[in-house]
């Protein structure tokens, strides 16, 4: 006789293995497996076909790190990082502060600010080439307002890489603001009653109660804008498509131009490799903060 | 009037940047009803003259059609076997209780620090000697696997705060895991369900850099692939590019307008107000 007992602890294991499988074989082998492979495959020179038998040792990361185009992707990406983290989200949680409050038209400025981030980042990007367009754009319109002759800021060495990084701010800002938003309304009404009724004003609350306040959904904005922008490539390709002269390559747009296009799997694997390092260090970093959480299994 | 005087300055920037954001998007979709000549003289304007054949080309072009039903597929694919896989998996996370569970968890979690564009080269191999090159599983299958993580995160939050007396009780009455799942638990969690298809939908529908690297196929593009190809064809043709561009827009921003509060709800943590 087969007791109720066992039936249940039958049904548990029946459900575990059911329930997991697709998932956890679909993760293993096009999430984790490729990302270890790519490690191992860095090693070798190799074109993709038959099995790698080229062994280099360090030698795709030493050309890497000797090459220029490379170094300047690099430089770029931080470039990216730096404007992100110290411009544009200190200009999103401004904004989020103040139309959070009881401002008439509130809701159509969160509107219209969170548009961007729902378009495609190539139809942004295309959008952002014609309006640079020195022919045809705004930007030539507004030079030809003055009676000058509008520069071609994306082929410009000097100045392509600031037309790709106001599109960024452009498209990203909304998302942050979104963010903080969020957080702001989960302060509670009473403790700003509180700051209220004690004579704090509006700024004096923002930055002893609110921004304090705000620290773990700051640490979340800051997290997603890092791990964006260190994979940033669909904006790039309609703007510059890495040029000119690939002064405007990503991480990512190189990676796909000099390891995907050529076929070099080592040679790209090894730009993916720093990828990841650059992207582990970082969430390394993160864990304690924004996992701690979502770590504790509360049965 | 000092309060008068900061509310005003208040407004003077918000318009400002509001303009910042429409005006690009206003010139686009007008930009496609001018002639190219027009747009050089009057890029800023209503168009003098109304040229509808930029979008009725379009219109009529069976190509836009099959690149727009070509991300449909790739997008309901993906976003139908997300949902069910990671639902499924979050669901024995939340509620079954077995040794490895904490550890598959941290597993899930983990994926989500690999940057996808470290595996692309592997995937693509992958992809290939599992012969799926060619056919719409080439985008389908990597999309799911990259959107396990995160959905797996948002369901099983959502399936921990559901009452556990429903499911003690159920379990009492002789109902199975399975059986629980799909009479209760799915019913229940129609917000997260939103939340979890709306930003796989979305993700799969703006994705270019995986199509680009899985598909050759002309016939099997995606549009963002679509509109790249269109703009080497047409390259100063800013007219019929910007045609292209706003045909694609107005979905994505009625998409937006009916499902703004599950984006935004997935893009905090899945915490759906109702």
């Amino acid at each position: 006789m087969r007791s109720a007992k066992f039936d249940a602890l039958l049904s548990r294991y029946y459900t575990i293995i059911i329930f997991l499988i697709p998932a956890l074989t679909i993760f293993t082998l096009f999430v984790v497996l490729p990302i270890g492979e790519a490690a191992y495959y860095s090693f070798f020179r190799w074109n993709g076909y038959g099995a790698p038998e080229k062994f280099v040792g360090l030698k795709n990361y030493e050309f890497l790190f000797k090459n220029r185009v490379f170094i300047m992707s690099l430089k770029n990406n931080f470039y990216i990082i730096a404007i992100s983290l110290f411009v544009q989200l200190p200009f999103a949680l401004l904004i989020a502060l103040m139309i959070s409050d009881k401002l008439r038209g509130a809701a159509f400025f969160r509107t219209v600010f969170f548009l961007p981030f729902i378009l495609a980042e190539i139809v942004t990007a295309l959008i952002w080439a014609y309006i640079y367009d020195g022919n045809y754009g705004l930007v030539a319109a507004i030079w030809g307002f003055f009676g000058a002759e509008a520069p071609f800021v994306l082929g410009d060495k000097d100045w392509a890489l600031v037309a790709i990084l106001i599109v960024i701010f452009w498209k990203f800002f909304g998302i942050h603001m979104m963010i903080y938003i969020a957080g702001l309304q989960a302060i509670s009404k009473e403790v700003l009653e509180a700051a209220k009724v004690d004579g704090a004003g509006p700024i004096t609350t923002a930055f002893r109660i609110k921004i304090p306040m705000l620290i773990p959904t700051i640490k979340l904005s800051v997290f997603l804008s890092l791990l964006g922008s260190l994979q940033l490539f669909d904006i790039i390709m309609p703007l510059t498509g890495g040029g000119p002269s690939n002064v405007t390559h990503s991480m990512v747009s190189y990676l796909y131009y000099f390891g995907v296009m050529r076929m070099k799997v080592g040679f790209g694997s090894a730009v993916g490799v720093v990828i990841f390092l650059i992207c582990l260090f970082i969430a390394i970093g993160y864990q304690r903060t924004l996992m701690r959480d979502d770590n504790e299994n509360k049965f | 009037m000092k309060t008068n005087f900061r509310t005003y300055y208040l407004y003077l920037l918000l318009f400002f940047l509001a303009g910042v954001i429409i005006i690009p998007l206003y010139v686009s979709v007008m930009g496609g009803f001018k002639h190219t000549g027009e747009l050089r003289t009057n890029s800023l304007g209503l168009p003098i003259d109304w040229k509808f054949e930029n979008y009725t080309s379009l219109l009529i072009n069976s190509d836009f059609w099959l690149f727009l039903w070509n991300s449909t597929v790739y997008a309901v694919g993906t976003t139908f076997f997300v949902v069910l896989f990671a639902s499924m998996t979050a669901f024995v996370f939340a509620h079954v209780k077995f040794a490895a569970n904490k550890f598959l968890y941290n597993y899930f979690l983990l994926g989500l620090m690999f940057p996808f564009a470290t595996a692309i080269l592997p995937l693509f191999l992958r992809v290939r000697d599992f012969g799926l090159l060619g056919t719409s599983w080439a985008v389908i299958i990597p999309q799911i696997a990259f959107g396990l993580g995160f959905s797996i995160i948002l369901f099983r939050g959502f399936f921990r705060q559901m009452p556990k007396e429903i499911f003690e009780a159920a379990v009492c009455d002789g109902c199975s895991y399975t059986q629980f799942y799909f009479r209760f638990t799915l019913p229940l969690s129609t917000p997260i369900l939103a939340t979890v298809s709306v930003i796989t939908l979305t993700g799969s529908w703006n994705n270019y850099l995986l199509p680009l690297i899985m598909i050759n196929d002309e016939s099997l593009y995606s549009w963002p692939m679509g509109i790249m190809v269109f703009r080497g064809e047409y390259f100063t043709d800013w007219g019929k590019i910007l045609a292209y561009v706003s045909l694609t827009l107005v979905p994505a921003v009625v998409f937006f307008f009916a499902l703004q509060k599950y984006i935004v709800a997935g893009l905090t943590g899945g915490a759906v107000k109702e």
